[in-house]
């Protein structure tokens, strides 16, 4: 039994099947990444899991808890963080209040107001922030606001914000799109290093092969919204369906 | 002091002191150096400036911090003058009470149209916010005439019961005051060929503004004050992030209804009588104006704005052609007629287009309004005293901004 368990899912936009009858375990502590060509339903799917999307069919249980029905933001308190392919930050807080905000969030997630007291009464929250900065190397970006920083930099400080609310399963939504090489081996080092670290669940989806291959411990290949194999990187390299569905028949891995 | 940063503290104290001397400030031009128009320091207006300031300050925790654009704040101002005077006919004359039930009525109110009115965002958050307002409005003309006395307005009369201030003989009716200090009690000071007016009635506007001022800039260095500019940032991330943006923007919703409500309660305070007309879009579009002129989620923003309004309003619309003749006497015949006929376009009845030339002005050239000049200007002087190197020279595109509220 997985920590994230989808069972039948399927969601049609018009007559579009964009995903049908997906099953998928994701086990406590493994990275398991979801593969694909575009068009596949990848995207779909991380929606459906974070409550962006409400599927059709099939149930999507969390911990045992369903999750279909209910809102973004009680998924999260779940446990649950996502970081998406277009970095979503808050371009006009500095990265240190970037870093605050989920911080003092907490995982409850419930409001409270702190009106009256100033952010330096909150030394522990703060500490946390400054140690979540260093841990993604750019705590001497810290008074720089999130609009000025290179993309590269926004995908680390969305990190950051998942990470700080110490979450059970993180959803990464190609965290290497458009990004050079060297950022690329940065962030593989960087998701090496939470995995390592951390107890926490993660699950990507992601279209260059060299990330997921150093990074995955199962294998979800999905193709024309339904998955096609679910396997060890070393076998699915060799699959012959996977080969000619996703990777071109010619194609060396 | 009083849980501020150094910074903010020097900041709070010279709006205090400013306040605090306003009559003085207000009254630069000597009675005889034919500016004296241009002298804004008797108590209308000083009290106007003081209680639109509060008003401001109050839209700009709502607007500047979660960019959420309400048409429709004049519904707590009208609401808060009317509950006042209702506190002036019933219970007593003194103002403590009236202004504390006007904040609690705005209070209230807002809670119902925040809570509805926040479902949506952008334009159609102002649209219902908006509708909300005209609504009260016309309310107010109608159904709801035996409370505010339909087109006549809510006004004093002999015959109010006043439990608290018991019978009294008088046949005037009796005016607003502070534990027996009435309101409208002004000390004149004659000196330097200036009469210095200190009006009751402004000081406790002011010692209130500042009170406000104060609680301003502690919700905006707040974490809550963070959370609302994160609300305006990003609100998918906000949910994602596992918070709910309703309880934010309610609060500040309410907080800013309060606001207006206290001000609507300060309105009738310095002048017992409350009309519809003060729930009106315009009033509500004033409001708008003010911040955006003096600058949108910036501290002093809102406070110039309503400054530089009400000024505005009062000093050019009392320059009739008369005035404009004495000034332009000495011009030919032909000539006075037409450059008088061309100022009287923009003073008097027309200062609104004074005032709309000189919004547009900012809008386009300082879009982070009057705030945003007074910073520019700051930095020229500054270049100007110490011309550095080439390669010194701060290159403002690749120098991060000094954070305003962390560490």
């Amino acid at each position: 039994m997985g920590i994230l368990e989808v069972k039948g899912v399927g969601k049609r936009f018009g007559g579009l099947q964009a995903l049908g009858d997906v099953n998928l375990s994701v086990q406590v502590n493994t990275v398991h990444a979801i593969i694909g060509p575009n068009g596949a339903g990848k995207s779909t799917l991380l929606n459906c899991l974070v409550g962006k999307l409400i599927p059709d069919t099939g149930s999507v249980t969390f911990d045992g808890k369903s999750v279909l029905g209910r809102k973004p933001h009680e998924i999260n308190q779940m446990g649950i963080s996502r970081v998406f392919q277009t970095p979503e930050i808050f371009g006009d807080l500095t990265v240190m209040e970037n870093v605050l905000i989920p911080c003092f969030a907490k995982r409850d997630g419930a409001f409270r107001m702190h009106a009256y007291e100033s952010i330096e009464q909150e030394p522990d929250i703060v500490n946390k922030a400054e140690q979540m900065l260093i841990d993604v190397n750019m705590i001497e970006k810290r008074h720089m606001t999130g609009s000025s920083l290179s993309r590269g930099d926004k995908r680390r400080l969305e990190m950051a914000m998942c990470l700080a609310q110490d979450p059970r399963l993180l959803l990464l939504d190609e965290p290497t799109a458009g990004m050079a090489r060297a950022d690329t081996n940065n962030t593989i080092d960087l998701l090496k290093q939470i995995k390592e670290e951390r107890d926490i669940t993660m699950a990507i989806i992601e279209h260059d092969m060299h990330v997921v291959f150093s990074l995955a411990d199962r294998i979800t290949v999905l193709a024309q919204g339904t998955p096609l194999v679910e396997d060890t990187p070393d076998n699915i390299k060799g699959h012959p369906k996977v080969k000619e569905a996703y990777l071109g028949e010619t194609q060396e891995v | 002091m009083l849980g501020l940063n150094k910074t903010d503290s020097k900041f709070l104290l010279i709006v205090i002191l400013l306040t605090l001397f306003t009559p003085f400030l207000m009254q630069p031009f000597a009675a005889d150096s034919g500016l004296d128009q241009f002298n804004g320091g008797y108590p209308d207006l000083m009290q106007k400036v003081a209680i639109f300031g509060i008003f401001a300050v109050g839209f700009n925790i709502l607007f500047g911090l979660t960019g959420y654009l309400s048409f429709g704040h004049a519904a707590f101002l009208g609401m808060g003058s009317y509950a006042a005077v209702w506190m002036f006919k019933l219970l007593t004359m003194n103002v403590i009470p009236a202004i504390l039930l006007s904040m609690i009525v705005s209070g209230l109110l807002a809670v119902i149209i925040g809570y509805i009115s926040l479902r949506r965002s952008g334009i159609y958050f102002s649209i219902l916010t908006l509708a909300f307002a005209q609504m009260c409005y016309k309310m107010a003309y109608s159904v709801l005439t035996p409370i505010t006395n339909g087109e006549t307005g809510l006004q004093l009369s002999l015959s109010d019961p006043r439990i608290l201030d018991g019978a009294t003989e008088s046949t005037s009716l009796p005016v607003t005051n502070i534990f027996g200090l009435a309101m409208n009690s002004s000390y004149k000071l004659e000196a330097l060929n200036r009469v210095f007016t200190f009006n009751v009635g402004f000081y406790f506007c002011a010692i209130i503004a500042s009170i406000a001022f104060y609680i301003a800039i502690r919700l905006f260095r707040s974490p809550f004050g963070m959370m609302l500019r994160a609300v305006k940032s990003n609100q998918q991330r906000m949910n994602y992030m596992g918070l709910n943006t309703k309880p934010y923007t309610l609060a500040a919703f309410v907080i800013s209804g309060m606001y207006a409500g206290l001000a609507g309660g300060l309105l009738a305070a310095m002048d017992p009588l409350a009309g519809a007309d003060r729930m009106l879009w315009t009033a509500s579009g004033e409001v708008v104006i003010m911040t955006i002129l003096g600058g949108a989620g910036t501290l002093m923003g809102p406070v110039l704005g309503a400054g530089v309004i009400k000024y505005l309003e009062n000093i050019f619309s009392k320059i009739n052609e008369s005035v404009l003749h004495s000034w332009f006497h000495w011009l030919p015949d032909g000539l006075e007629e037409v450059v008088v006929w061309v100022f009287a376009r923009f003073t008097g009845e027309g200062w609104h287009l004074t005032l709309g030339l000189t919004f547009m002005l900012v809008v386009t050239f300082l879009p982070g309004g009057l705030v945003e000049g007074i910073k520019r200007l700051k930095k020229l002087t500054k270049r100007g005293q110490k011309p550095k190197d080439k390669l010194d020279a701060p290159d403002p595109e690749h120098t991060p901004p000094p954070s305003k509220h962390v560490v």
